[in-house]
């Protein structure tokens, strides 16, 4: 089901009824001015902040969703936890540990300025059908073979999902249990007959375009 | 509206690295006169996929050649032969790759240049033929294999193609969704073929069948009287449903 693979919330707060494109420029200013705002300006972060928590809160996004989906920003936090120990310049004693000044401002300007970014991400996917996100961003002239691609992989995301879990029952059903290092030469083997399934259909879909008069490159 | 297709002396070999690859199709003739339904039949492996693919242009003969309607299929006309010839693939999840149903149905009409009101009338008849009218916004995906087995169908029906070719159109269909899809195709005005494995199915359907084995066509006649022929199935490795008697099925409703 396409709701249970992207967990878009139907709703009809303000923010689902307002226009795709608008918020998707809105979200587009919105990250750049957060990134271009220096680091020191500490209100003009808190300003944002009550912002974007402001919106989630007029979309009535649940707290377990927003964090859910700020997973992608983890490898970011690493990054951000690592840079006070590898930066140069004077350092500060904080109990045992000698951080670089530098190093903690850096880390602080990476870490607000990505959650807000991702923060407001989640206020858009949340709150607009992934299809209409797609639309949105053909009708600012991204170049149309990338909104194709989005285009395909909203509607074969199920069926590769459904393909996957479906390949993941059969392995278990023959006594496979996923556990370990040693299981995964067989993960990658199933990864890799989902990528030739995928790319066989990806032909076959092609032919079937053919056939009703689709050519490459025309509208 | 419909066309006739002929097929002569065709030929066909995939292209192979070095070594030289063998014909998969291999001097195939047959007509078939418009508005008439015939079963193309044969094992796997037969060749019945690839002659397909040769009906509207998407694969070209080695040699030999391919009309419909009296027009030969080659690379100046493929865009008017695609324009006639519907194929429907097996998998439905191949065909209907927009977000909706309407959409779907809409591209092929769209792609020959048809747009405004007359591409909505279009997608509605389709629709309305394959009994989809409400599916017209729903996802491909939120419907049941044989709704979207009717969905690839009236993708095909939107064009107003001439000819229609089905590929397996009843595989994996349980028995209801199979009896709606017959009354669909029966109604189709267009010249229908249909490439199966289903022979109590190509019966009912199609009064004529022609058999496929080797890249040959081996028979041609009526269905009937192949499918009674027990010699001849067996030489084929054609083989009826346990308890089917060809004989004594009735004709079609």
């Amino acid at each position: 089901m396409a709701g249970s693979a992207w967990r878009h919330r139907p709703g009809d707060s303000l923010l689902h009824r307002a226009s795709p494109r608008g918020k998707l420029i809105a979200l587009v200013v919105f990250a750049a001015v957060v990134v271009a705002t220096p680091r020191e300006w500490l209100a003009a972060f808190a300003v944002y902040a009550v912002v974007v928590i402001g919106m989630l809160a007029v979309a009535r996004i649940p707290l377990a969703t927003v964090l859910r989906r700020m997973a992608i920003e983890v490898p970011f936090l690493v990054f951000a936890v690592l840079l006070p120990f590898i930066a140069t310049g004077p350092r500060t004693d904080v109990g045992p540990l000698s951080l670089s000044i530098e190093g903690l401002w850096g880390a602080w300007g990476l870490l607000v300025k990505a959650t807000l970014a991702v923060l407001a991400s989640v206020v858009l996917v949340s709150t607009t059908e992934p299809r209409r996100i797609v639309l949105a961003l053909e009708s600012l002239r991204l170049p149309r073979q990338l909104t194709s691609i989005m285009a395909f992989m909203l509607r074969y995301l199920d069926v590769i999902v459904g393909e996957t879990a479906r390949m993941r029952t059969a392995r278990e059903s023959r006594g496979f249990v996923a556990r370990g290092p040693r299981s995964w030469g067989v993960l990658a083997k199933g990864l890799s007959a989902s990528f030739v399934r995928s790319h066989a259909r990806g032909e076959r879909v092609h032919l079937a375009m053919l056939a009703r008069g689709y050519s490459d490159g025309a509208p | 509206m419909s066309a006739g297709v002929s097929v002569r002396d065709l030929r066909f070999a995939y292209p192979a690295g070095r070594d030289r690859a063998p014909a998969v199709l291999d001097g195939v003739s047959f007509e078939v006169a418009a508005g008439e339904r015939v079963a193309v039949l044969g094992p796997n492996g037969a060749g019945k996929t690839t002659l397909m693919l040769q009906l509207n242009g998407i694969l070209s003969p080695t040699s030999g050649s391919v009309s419909i309607g009296g027009t030969v299929v080659s690379r100046e006309t493929v865009r008017e032969i695609r324009r006639r010839v519907g194929l429907v693939f097996q998998d439905p999840d191949d065909q209907l790759f927009m977000p909706t149903v309407g959409e779907d149905v809409a591209f092929g009409p769209a792609n020959f240049g048809i747009g405004g009101d007359e591409l909505d009338a279009r997608v509605a008849s389709a629709l309305e033929r394959v009994g989809l009218e409400d599916a017209a916004s729903r996802p491909p995906q939120h419907l049941s294999l044989g709704q979207r087995r009717r969905a690839a169908i009236a993708t095909i029906l939107s064009m107003d193609v001439e000819v229609v070719v089905l590929d397996e159109p009843t595989s994996n269909l349980d028995p209801s969704a199979r009896r709606e899809l017959s009354a669909t195709l029966g109604a189709l005005p267009a010249t229908v073929l249909v490439v199966t494995h289903d022979l109590p199915y190509a019966l009912e359907l199609c009064p004529r069948a022609l058999v496929l084995d080797g890249g040959r066509i081996v028979a041609d006649g009526p269905t009937r009287e192949l499918l009674a022929d027990a010699g001849f199935m067996a030489a084929h490795g054609l083989e009826l449903p346990w308890g089917f008697d060809p004989l004594n099925a009735p004709d079609r409703r």
